[in-house]
């Protein structure tokens, strides 16, 4: 082998710039086809204003019929989560290609969860308000499968990347799948499930203040009468009060994982 | 003499070829005696390994039967399987441990196959077999690393977890796919140090792969050679003359 002289120019990527101009050109498409116009958007800035300086005259003395609610959403978040972690755990083992070998398996549950992650929250806490009727039921519900999308796919990812040696070694040692599972799968991806959890927690309290607006329960109840009965210095107060509570479960939530990866 | 023992394993005209074709082994007849201690040599891609997954069934062979202890493990299903494999521990190039967790834990896997599944779904080891952990750890002198996470200890300390691991099995045989390959020269010695004294003291029966003839030589008590899944060598280390040995090293290396 001879020492190249000089370093090569390297090909001109035009895999990249087409890939670009297509996205760019698409864009401008989308935005002329359902005719979407910025100046729309800056049209109604006088009435925004208007609102904006109502809310601004919070209505501190409601404060106290906000804290039943809030509490509300927040066990709706807690149990939704639980719930949708808890049946993603076994359902991302069965769409691991590292832990389930039968390719025909792994695809139709994958094809099953990819379509539940299509389902906005929204439309899960409608979908459930009509079947379980208004209330936090509803909301718990629509978490709990949403969870259950969000940290499915994250779990499954995490699995496939764990180091095979050590299933290898249980299986030689005559364990079965569930023991393999347990000593060998378990403590190497622990911490990431239980960040994505968390994760996953702070994704709740944020869209479950939402869904109450659906009639899911929860504080996004009284935002909704709220807004009904143009009631802005009350708005204004629930708007403070949910950006209280999420930025203080952000954190904590946040702490906890740094602490945990 | 021979012939009054049992042999702990034996090898009945097996062959294996992968799905992609590959001849991995090729009607391969071995017979080893309890206590021996066995050291597989051959080129890269000579089918070492193949060989050691086969005595376990890590994979299935193609043809002919696999005999541990007098009972087919080819043949054998579901929980016979696993209750043959329990019997014989097995050491890796990589140590294959669980990084995050304690060396206690690690060893204690080994004891896994000794268990109901719903014990294990709780980790509900007894005290009778933590001790015993222990002294595995006590035989590769390794005690004060007990609750030490696997990954803060140095490979060579991280294989002889490993040994550890397999010794709390209680096997009857250690199979050691190329032990020390990822080891310096001063912990390959300890390695291979332990698991003579494993084979000596505990009558433990050893199969290993090595890449070194010089380690072949000092430490088996009989060289299998392996070359393009046959076996072309096999015999006490006094047979493994420098022109037995060139014989078993001809031809290309082959990609793993
Ligand atoms: N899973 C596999 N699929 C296909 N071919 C394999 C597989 N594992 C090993 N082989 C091939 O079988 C032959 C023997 O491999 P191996 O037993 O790993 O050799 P060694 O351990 O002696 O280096 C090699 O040619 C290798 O490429
Ligand atoms: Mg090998």
């Amino acid at each position: 082998m001879t020492a190249p002289s000089s370093l090569p120019k390297r090909k001109l990527q035009w895999r990249k710039w087409a890939l670009s101009a297509f996205m760019v050109v698409g864009l401008i498409w989308s935005a002329w086809i359902t005719q979407a116009h910025m100046g729309m958007f800056f049209q109604n800035i006088g009435q925004f204003t208007v609102i904006f300086q109502e809310m601004a005259h919070v209505d501190w003395s409601y404060t106290y019929y906000t804290v039943d609610p809030m509490i509300q959403t927040l066990k709706m978040s807690i149990i939704g989560t639980l719930i949708g972690s808890a049946l993603a755990f076994p359902y991302a083992l069965l769409v691991s290609r590292n832990i389930v070998t039968n390719k025909v398996v792994v695809g139709i549950f994958r094809f099953i969860l990819n379509i539940v992650r299509t389902i906005p929250d929204l439309m899960l806490a409608a979908l459930f308000v009509a079947v379980v009727g208004i209330g936090p039921i509803a909301g718990i519900f629509a978490l709990a499968i949403f969870t259950f999308g969000m940290v499915g796919k994250l779990f499954y990812e995490a699995i496939e990347t764990i180091d095979p040696g050590p299933l290898e070694a249980l299986r030689a040692a005559g364990a079965g799948r569930i023991e393999i599972i347990r000593f060998a799968v378990v403590p190497q991806i622990a911490n990431y499930f239980i960040s994505y959890v968390l994760y996953a927690f702070e994704i709740n309290v944020r869209a479950s203040t939402v869904l109450g607006y659906m009639g899911a329960g929860g504080i996004g109840i009284y935002l909704q009468q709220a807004l009904s009965m143009f009631r802005y210095d009350r708005v204004g107060l629930i708007v403070l009060v949910i950006f209280a509570v999420v930025l203080v479960i952000d954190y904590i939530s946040g702490k906890a994982r740094e602490a945990l990866l | 003499m021979a012939e009054t023992v049992k042999p702990v394993i034996e090898f009945d005209h097996v062959s294996k070829i992968y799905p992609n074709g590959v001849v991995g082994l090729k009607d391969i007849n071995l017979t080893i005696q309890p206590g021996e201690f066995v050291v597989v040599v051959g080129l890269s891609g000579a089918g070492k390994s193949t060989l050691m997954r086969a005595i376990n069934r890590l994979h299935d062979i193609s043809e002919g039967d696999v005999r541990i202890d007098g009972t087919s493990i080819t043949k054998a299903k579901g929980k016979q399987l696993l209750h043959i494999r329990r019997q014989i521990g097995m050491i890796f190039q990589n140590f294959n441990l669980v990084n995050r967790a304690t060396v206690l834990k690690n060893v204690l896997t080994g004891r896994v196959g000794y268990y109901p599944t719903w014990k294990m779904i709780f980790g509900l080891f007894s005290a009778e077999d933590k001790q015993r952990a222990y002294e595995a750890l006590g035989t590769v002198d390794l005690q004060d690393k007990v609750y030490t996470r696997a990954d803060q200890l140095s490979g060579g300390q991280q294989q002889r977890v490993s040994i550890a691991r397999a010794l709390t099995q209680t096997p009857q045989i250690i199979l050691a796919d190329e032990p020390i390959a990822s080891l310096d020269p001063q912990t390959t010695k300890r390695v291979m140090d332990d698991l003579r004294r494993i084979n000596q003291e505990m009558g433990i029966t050893v199969v290993a792969n090595l890449h070194s003839v010089e380690l072949a030589q000092e430490y088996a008590t009989r060289i299998i050679g392996i070359r393009a899944g046959e076996k072309v060598f096999d015999g006490p280390v006094a047979e493994a003359t420098d022109e037995a040995i060139a014989e078993i090293y001809s031809g290309e290396e082959q990609e793993v």
